[in-house]
């Protein structure tokens, strides 16, 4: 049961992109305009569980985060152009009573795809892209995302530090791309997005709840970033692919960690409400008629989390998927994937003909799923001998507890009678 | 803001690419005169020029009052700097556009600084 604070402070984590967008757009300075969210959130989470929550908590945080801008702005040392920025918001500001945002819709909708594109922008490095996105987007403080990603806080504080000043001194900027580069640009803000989500999905049931909660954040994430672009297809393709892989979490590890497979995991546990939510956004997508990978990936995980056991999951059409996705993407892990759902849908050896052919074992000789998926390949095929060495070089190549413990049973499985 | 768009392309290559005299070579300079117009009629072009070979630099260092000079670039790199413009853009987005349309860009890179303004 969430506790009072618990829910104020998601009120503020809601009001955060809009909040921080504002002020962005308002000071034009990422740093000045956290400073001021910040100290007004303080403000509003000391206050409100006395005075309640007022009607626009939205309004209430902007108004007094513009304040402190303003006071902040008289304190310091002024130049010419703070003098003039501190005029301007005055002006705006004349009483101390909140007031509605003066900024319409499509002004506070081009604000927050401003401060998303400006987070994402390529020429910060992508740590740098994701730990702004976490802190300026998604609310998250510097510790949190410091615990998510298992770095000391002080190096992710420098790390947001010098990003900002990266920011503040090249020049880079806080606006929605022009038409010729907004694809592109919105490219480069679904890979980070994937990137926070894939960050999550590695963590383990023995990590931090900030860690695994990774997952959630990037699909509150893209979830903003589609209710900001709403015609882009692969926007919400990336929203249900996440939707629908996070729909399984709770069925992908034993209490002890183990992992377990996705054809023995209890479907029970599956989350319904997300494989709801992934559906109809991948409905969405379809809908907008621009076909793309995460559509595709998204397309593959419906249709295994639709599937009531795994004897009734639709192979043959996770096979034309995947020959769909090569056309975008044709890496070995991709091919190693495909050739696993070929030998579902026509039987082992037509799995294992594609997994043994030298370009693929080549490329993948140190992957360690590629060793075990031709090893449960060759133990369903009865090659007991040939399937023991295949988990033998899976074993050579596992440092994680759980997948040893996993990859050792197997191997037991397959004595020779 | 100001920017300096700096050139670096490998000089081994280009003797190669672009011998002078060349066609490519007279394409490559008539890509730079291109840009230097294009720019420059956009109000974007502050100032720049190109530079001889790194063959022809001398590196000066002092140390203890000493003056002391080795001949050829600070250090020896895949790629040299061939000549800098500088540009007034609205932001790095616009500085990168630009950057993007120097010949250079194309078969080397080029670097886009800010320059700071202490005034």
């Amino acid at each position: 049961m969430p506790t009072p604070e618990r829910v104020l402070a998601q009120l503020v984590r809601d009001e955060w992109p809009k909040l921080v967008a504002v002020l962005v757009r308002d000071l034009g300075d990422l740093g000045a305009a956290e400073d001021a969210a910040q100290e007004a959130a303080e403000v509003a989470l000391s206050r409100w569980p006395h005075e309640g929550i007022p009607d626009q908590p939205g309004a209430w945080i902007t108004t007094v985060a513009r304040r402190k801008a303003i006071d902040r702005l008289r304190r310091e040392k002024v130049g010419r152009e703070k003098t003039e920025l501190l005029a301007q918001l005055e002006l705006r500001q004349p009483g101390p009573v909140p007031v509605e945002i003066d900024l319409t819709e499509p002004e506070l909708r081009e604000s927050q795809l401003g401060l998303v594109f400006g987070c994402c922008h390529p020429a910060l490095a992508p740590d740098a892209q994701i730990a702004l996105t976490l802190r300026s987007v998604g609310g998250l403080t510097t510790t949190e995302i410091a615990r998510s990603f298992l770095v000391p806080e002080a190096t992710m504080a420098q790390r947001l530090v010098r990003a900002k000043k990266k920011i503040a001194k090249a020049g880079i900027p806080f606006h929605v791309p022009p038409e010729h580069e907004l694809l592109s640009r919105l490219d480069a803000v679904h890979q980070i997005i994937y990137l926070i989500f894939n960050e999550g999905y590695a963590a383990t049931s023995g990590d931090e709840h900030v860690r695994t909660n990774l997952c959630d954040e990037a699909i509150r994430l893209a979830a903003l970033l589609a209710s900001l672009v709403n015609d882009d297809a692969e926007t919400f393709g990336l929203l249900a692919l996440m939707q629908l892989i996070h729909a399984r979490s709770d069925a992908r590890t034993t209490d002890d960690g183990d992992i377990v497979l996705l054809e023995d995991q209890d479907r029970s546990r599956w989350s319904s409400d997300l494989v709801a939510a992934g559906t109809e956004n991948l409905r969405r997508a379809l809908r907008l008629r621009q076909t793309g990978p995460f559509q595709i990936e998204a397309a593959i995980n419906a249709l295994h989390d639709e599937a009531i056991t795994p004897a009734v999951t639709d192979w043959e059409e996770i096979v034309v998927l995947y020959s769909k996705l090569f056309g975008y993407r044709r890496s070995p892990v991709i091919e190693l994937n495909w050739a696993v759902a070929i030998a579902m849908a026509e039987g082992p050896d037509a799995g294992l003909a594609l997994l043994d052919a030298p370009a693929l074992s080549e490329s993948l000789d140190h992957y360690r799923y590629f060793h075990a998926a031709r090893a449960d390949l060759l133990r369903r095929r009865g090659h007991s001998a040939a399937a023991i060495v295949a988990y033998d070089r899976a074993l050579e190549l596992s440092s994680n507890d759980a997948e040893v413990r996993f990859l050792t049973r197997r191997r037991a499985e397959c004595t020779p009678s | 803001m100001k920017y300096a768009c700096m050139i670096y392309t490998s000089e081994a290559a280009n003797a190669e690419q672009f011998p002078a005299g060349s066609p490519e070579f007279n394409e490559m300079i008539a890509g730079y005169m291109a840009f230097g117009e294009e720019a420059g009629a956009a109000g974007v072009l502050i100032g720049g020029d190109a530079l001889e070979d790194t063959s022809t630099s001398t590196t000066v260092r002092v140390r203890n009052g000493d003056i002391g000079t080795t001949d050829g670039p600070f250090a020896e790199t895949k790629e040299q700097l061939g000549g800098s413009y500088f540009l007034e853009c609205k932001d790095l987005d616009e500085a990168i556009s630009w950057a993007a349309k120097i010949p250079g860009a194309s078969h080397g890179c080029v670097e886009v600084r800010p320059v700071p303004d202490f005034g």
